[in-house]
């Protein structure tokens, strides 16, 4: 007894020390956030090259505070429940709409951004942000279906309704998500992604529970780690996984359907929270410089909306049609709107059930 | 400076009450009150109507249940045998250690290990690779989810039935078999009944958390196995719907309450009385 007290004693100094020691360091590096100079980053896990957050404090002498989330969601409640002092974050782009409705973000002032003009119109203006009143497009990518040419033809594979073919029994590992999984019956039926009519998604989901015998499972990021392994020859998901899983095997390969797919925007926001905001539009510009952009770009794998940059890419990136599809793909595109919570819960519901239909 | 004894006693119960109250009985009842609002703050029962209203939630309890129930049987039938071999072995507690050592590492990992094992290029299919037999599909199936399931679950499940059968008296099997019971009639009459709390205890620990197992629902049933921790995880994250997810939460407590009452200890007067 006397040694299990002594030794958790022993734990907690050892803790203590090391804080204490953390703390006098982080003073002597100026990294304390009491100090002005300093930005408060809050964006995905491993969404930025380290690279560049170094070259940052060296040009600005901002300090970046890195913090990460895993799901938009998350962000949300953390950014919503407030004690947060978040001067940029990442959101995609239905849940800007919703942080938008709900008073949760901050203008931007347009004269003080540098780089508008390097970015692809195309990209800009967007449903969920009209003028980009709120938000700077970050990176932007599609559903698409990734397959390995070692069990399938590419010509098989080139459009959603060829997943249904019976050729496919228990073969598609489908992205764990209801918009994603609604969102390719939608396409199918030709309706809208964001319908919210009850008999399209009845039918979709009808759809969808014809796909069942063909699916083999349902997860989530590990469809990468899993398609690079082999353990599946088709799956759906989006073109920043797939570009991973392409890395690790090159019998795979990434198609976005020309009849039409999701196009999603991860973009930078100013939450109401943000303490420092000549850092934050720093930040901003600094990463709307087509030459950092492109660096961004080439270390995440994403596709950049930064026109400028996009030039700046090696040519294998640059035209790889997987990647930067044709206008001709681009122009079907749909992006997301919040459906508000009514909906949601009906796209979620019916995804449930599909999922329930298995047996 | 010498207390009085229930001074020191009252002095003992106060980290203890702190820890409940905030830990135990605040969360409980925030659920309850999370369940049994309407967002603006109104009470209502709505959330339990629409939880009892649909197929799909009901038939996800029942596969919860048939699931945690299994996983439940499979655990039992593996640890018996081997909690009563492992007391008779010589260094008893070495190999019982060996048995709870996978405990020690992160639930997370032991199911990535499994993945590698599994997985079609995994261990095992090369393994039978090398008897001629193809690749199979062994992921994603109830079956690798219920192996996954009951290997995690299994120590808890032996600890509590070595602990009972070590406090068996040895005496009393020998004088079981004294009296001219076979080794099976000492096993059943004696040694059985007097294991019977272990037995409740490992049934606990195991149904319990295996009603609410989801990680491995996914990473291992690939959503193949859908249990009530899918939905409430996704309307914790998805649909943000926290008074649905809480009522689903609460019908799992109630569930868990139900199991416990039912493998409670028995009171110690009625089963000396029948003697």
């Amino acid at each position: 007894m006397k040694k299990l007290v002594m030794g958790m004693i022993g734990i907690c100094t050892i803790v203590l020390i090391l804080f204490g020691t953390q703390h006098y360091l982080a003073s002597k590096t100026g990294t304390n956030v009491s100090s002005n100079k300093v930005l408060n980053l809050y964006n995905w896990g491993d969404y930025i090259d380290p690279e560049l957050l170094k070259k940052f404090t060296k040009e600005t002498g901002y300090k970046v505070s890195y913090e990460t989330f895993d799901s938009n969601e998350a962000m949300y409640t953390k950014i919503k429940q407030g004690g947060t002092s978040y001067d940029l974050t990442v959101p995609s782009d239905y849940m800007i709409q919703k942080m938008k409705r709900e008073h949760l973000l901050l203008p931007l002032d347009h004269s003080k951004l540098t780089g508008l003009k390097n970015y692809d119109t195309r990209f800009l203006n967007q449903s969920f942000d009209h003028n980009n009143q709120y938000s700077l497009p970050y990176f932007w990518g599609t559903l698409g279906i990734i397959y390995n040419d070692q069990y399938i033809n590419a010509k098989d594979i080139q459009h959603w309704d060829d997943l249904w073919s019976p050729k496919f029994k228990n073969q598609i590992m489908l992205i764990d998500s209801a918009r994603d999984a609604l969102a390719i019956a939608l396409i199918t039926q030709d309706k809208s992604v964001n319908t919210k009519s009850r008999a399209d998604l009845a039918a979709a989901q009808a759809k969808l529970t014809a796909l069942m015998p063909n699916v083999k499972a349902i997860i989530a990021d590990e469809i990468k780690m899993y398609m690079a392994q082999n353990e599946a020859a088709i799956a759906v998901t989006y073109s920043g996984e797939a570009s991973e899983a392409l890395s690790h095997n090159k019998h795979l390969h990434y198609v976005v359907p020309s009849e039409g797919s999701n196009l999603w925007f991860d973009n930078v926001v100013m939450p109401k929270t943000a303490k420092h905001q000549a850092a934050a539009y720093a930040f901003l510009n600094f990463m709307s410089d087509p030459k950092n952009a492109a660096q961004n770009a080439e270390y995440i794998g994403y596709a950049t909306p930064n026109k400028k940059a996009k030039v700046l890419l090696p040519k294998a990136i640059r035209q790889d049609k997987q990647f930067y599809p044709n206008d001709q793909t681009v122009k079907h595109l749909q992006v997301y709107d919040d459906l508000g919570q009514l909906w949601t819960e009906k796209y979620n519901d019916a995804f449930l059930e599909f999922k329930m239909s298995q047996k | 400076m010498p207390k009085s004894k229930q001074q020191r006693q009252l002095f003992y119960i106060i980290p203890y009450g702190i820890w409940l109250v905030l830990f135990v009985i605040a969360p409980l009842i925030l659920l309850l009150f999370q369940s049994l609002t309407t967002q603006n703050g109104h009470f209502t029962l709505q959330n339990y109507a629409t939880y009892f209203a649909s197929g799909t939630y009901l038939l996800m309890t029942f596969n919860s249940v048939w699931y945690a129930f299994l996983i439940t049987i499979i655990t039992l039938v593996i640890s018996y045998p081997m909690a009563y071999l492992l007391n008779r072995l010589k260094q008893k507690h070495f190999w019982l250690l060996l048995v709870i050592l996978p405990t020690w590492i992160n639930l997370l990992l032991k199911t990535y290990a499994f993945i590698g094992l599994l997985s079609k290029t995994g261990t095992v299919n090369n393994f039978i690779g090398l008897m001629g037999i193809a690749p199979q599909q062994l992921l994603f199936s109830n079956w690798s989810f219920l192996l996954v399931a009951a290997y995690i679950e299994i120590p808890f499940m032996i600890l509590p039935i070595f602990n009972s059968l070590a406090e068996i008296n040895p005496r009393l099997a020998q004088a079981s078999r004294d009296l001219g019971a076979n080794q099976w009639q000492t096993l059943r009459r004696v040694i059985l009944p007097l294991s019977m709390p272990g037995i409740k205890a490992g049934i606990q620990a195991v149904f319990i958390p295996s009603l609410s197992l989801f990680m491995i629902t996914r990473l291992i049933g690939g959503n193949r196995v859908i249990t009530l921790g899918t939905a409430i995880e996704e309307h914790f994250l998805v649909t943000q719907n926290w008074r649905l997810g809480s009522t689903i939460g609460v019908i799992l407590i109630v569930a868990m309450v139900i199991t416990m009452v039912l493998t409670r200890e028995r009171a110690r007067k009625s089963s000396r009385n029948r003697g």
